[in-house]
């Protein structure tokens, strides 16, 4: 069995009476494309932010690497190798490209003082390896004179720095261009292959189901359905399976599947 | 579908892969225009001082060639320099810090206190500074723990500490002619060659902070902070500890102020500080760091304070009556900011 990155077990989050999560229990395994799909309020920005560390649940364990964690904040997850590029891209826009890209991570030397021209090598170079570059910007440009795609460069550059283990993309294609979103495609299959695992947020399933190993379905606050990309034929089966949970009735053998699947983890 | 989504994105990528280096090419990568570009609105600023000081000669060039002028303003000049330079960090970090006078007037107190009670100047310096630092922590901890508006709760901290300040001092002033013979005095407040010393301190802590801005982590953070305070936390930043340090900082920089302003006259006021308020405000935006947060100029602070100071001088010097200042005073800040805003682009 592959090694367990994360997982979260029996997650709530309540906002005073209102419940986004009621008891959610959520892996990722090295090397694996988690998808995760949800209608607008089933709880997975909610479910990002928690395995970000931005927000505290309100009970449940996190573990990492099998081991549980107590004190998560966002700088546990990033030390743990968990980074994330969030919808809203997270960017600082007035701020230079090496600016961003080590945000909170700064390269310090003595007392604090900056590594200036070690940040702007490293910049160049991760640009590059992703190919997000360009003739019209260098790593000194404001991000505010950038393109939609290219600040998702700019975050996605800031989330491989470091070598991480898992990276979370929310909702990464977007508003972003067919060629943008190829880009993002691509890069989901380099990380794949270089073994480090991803999860895989998207509104869109056609996306989704292109690129993920495993699909997880939230619907109001809990996991409806977690299966492996061989038990799902096509992504209508996937959309089929959604409505149908939004409108009960029908579609009995893809949630038999589903709950004999999760029964077996 | 993923065939249509997967265009050839080797072949372009790699035929350009050996001019990677060109693609990074800009123009601002010649030194001289990657300077102005970097430094527009510090340059601006010093643009409008330039200005301002021509008109002021060509009106009266006699005056404005007597060195007696330029050692004036250099001997109260460093005191405002002292608390303008930290208000950019806060200004940058979106918030604002209206209790800086009271602080000065604070920390300038304990300083008096030492040196009345025969101790020597130095631990007076640093209990000054001690007491900054506190005074900042706990302006900036009611600030952010408390969750309150920055500009509402440090007006309220200003009339707090003063009011403090007057009631145990019931308006009497503390006269220190001891300093004079110190060796403190010497080091900080006397002159060299008729240039007041205190400027090169001054120059000294603006060129520091200005390199804490731009190369230090600190900087880095204050930046990202008030440009955008939830990426900020989502990356990790403690970013309710980056505010309360800019406080702090300000708190440093008033007791320096105030302890300065001390020395230079001898005497400590019970409303040592209260003039520089606004005066100080003005400069760090007649400097060029604007009000939203996010970016800002330590050296465009540093010389819109050598503006300001030099206004009030400039108009008397220039022979017009008195009652000119006020009116000059304004006209030069509404011409910085119009000018800023033409010279800088806005992101957010």
């Amino acid at each position: 069995m592959a090694e367990r990155i994360i997982e979260l077990r029996d997650i709530t989050k309540s906002y005073g009476q209102v419940y986004a999560l009621g008891g959610v229990n959520l892996s990722v395994d090295r090397g694996e494309v988690v998808g995760l799909i949800g209608d607008n309020g089933a709880g997975k920005s909610t479910l990002i932010k928690i395995l970000s560390g931005v927000v505290r649940p309100t009970s449940g364990d996190i573990l990492v690497r099998d081991k549980p964690v107590n004190g998560w904040s966002a700088a546990r997850s990033r030390d743990a190798g968990i980074e994330t590029v969030f919808q809203d891209r997270a960017l600082a826009v007035q701020q230079t490209i090496v600016r961003n890209i080590f945000m909170g991570r700064e390269l310090t030397g003595f007392m604090g003082w900056l590594k200036v021209n070690k940040e702007i090598e490293e910049a160049s170079r991760l640009m590059r390896e992703i190919g997000f570059t360009s003739k019209v910007f260098t790593p000194h440009s404001i991000v505010g004179q950038l393109s939609g795609g290219e600040r998702q460069g700019v975050a996605i550059a800031r989330a491989i720095y470091k070598q991480a283990e898992l990276i979370i993309l929310d909702e990464p294609t977007t508003a972003l261009s067919l060629t943008e979103t190829a880009k993002v495609f691509h890069f989901v299959r380099q990380v794949r292959a270089s073994g480090r695992s991803i999860l895989f947020i998207g509104h869109n399933i056609h996306h989704v189901f292109d690129i993920a190993d495993r699909f997880v379905v939230l619907d109001r606050g809990k996991v409806a359905l977690t299966a492996d990309r061989s038990a799902v034929k096509s992504a209508e089966e996937l959309i089929n399976f959604m409505e149908d949970v939004a409108h009960p009735g029908g579609l009995p053998g893809l949630r038999e599947a589903g709950e004999a699947e999760q029964q077996a983890r | 579908m993923s065939k249509t989504m997967e265009p050839d994105l080797e072949s372009p990528l790699r035929a350009h892969a050996g001019s990677a280096r060109q693609e990074w090419k800009h123009p601002s990568d010649h030194w001289l225009r990657g300077f102005v570009l970097d430094n527009r609105a510090s340059l601006g600023t010093l643009a409008v001082f330039i200005v301002m000081m021509a008109v002021f000669m060509v009106a009266n060039p006699t005056v404005f060639t007597t060195w007696y002028l330029y050692s004036s303003v250099l001997t109260t000049l460093p005191v405002a320099l002292f608390v303008v330079v930290p208000l950019v960090f806060v200004v940058t970090c979106g918030e604002i810090d209206l209790s800086f006078p009271a602080t000065m007037g604070f920390a300038s107190w304990v300083f008096a206190l030492v040196v009345q009670a025969g101790y020597d100047p130095f631990l007076g310096i640093a209990a000054a500074l001690v007491t900054g630092m506190l005074l900042g922590f706990l302006v900036g901890s009611l600030v952010v723990y408390g969750g309150l508006s920055s500009l509402i709760a440090t007006l309220g901290m200003n009339f707090l500490l003063r009011g403090l300040i007057q009631i145990i001092n019931e308006g009497k002033s503390m006269a220190l002619t001891g300093l004079a013979d110190s060796w403190a005095y010497k080091i900080f407040s006397s002159q060299v060659y008729g240039i007041p010393v205190q400027i090169f301190w001054a120059i000294a802590f603006v060129v520091l902070s200005a390199m804490l801005y731009n190369r230090h982590r600190f900087g880095a953070q204050v930046k990202v902070v008030g440009d955008n305070p939830d990426s900020a936390q989502q990356m990790g930043i403690d970013v309710k500890r980056v505010r309360v340090k800019v406080f702090v900082f300000v708190g440093i920089g008033a007791a320096i102020a105030g302890t300065f302003s001390v020395m230079i006259n001898f005497t400590w006021w019970p409303t040592a500080g209260d003039g520089y308020l606004l005066p100080v405000l003005a400069s760090v935006f007649v400097g060029g760091t604007p009000t939203w947060g996010g970016i800002g100029t330590v050296a465009g602070g540093a010389i819109g304070a050598v503006t300001v100071s030099f206004i009030q001088t400039g108009v008397v010097a220039a022979g017009l009556s008195g009652f000119y200042v006020q009116f000059f005073n304004g006209l030069i800040i509404i011409l910085s900011l119009l000018g800023h805003k033409w010279n800088q682009a806005r992101y957010r």
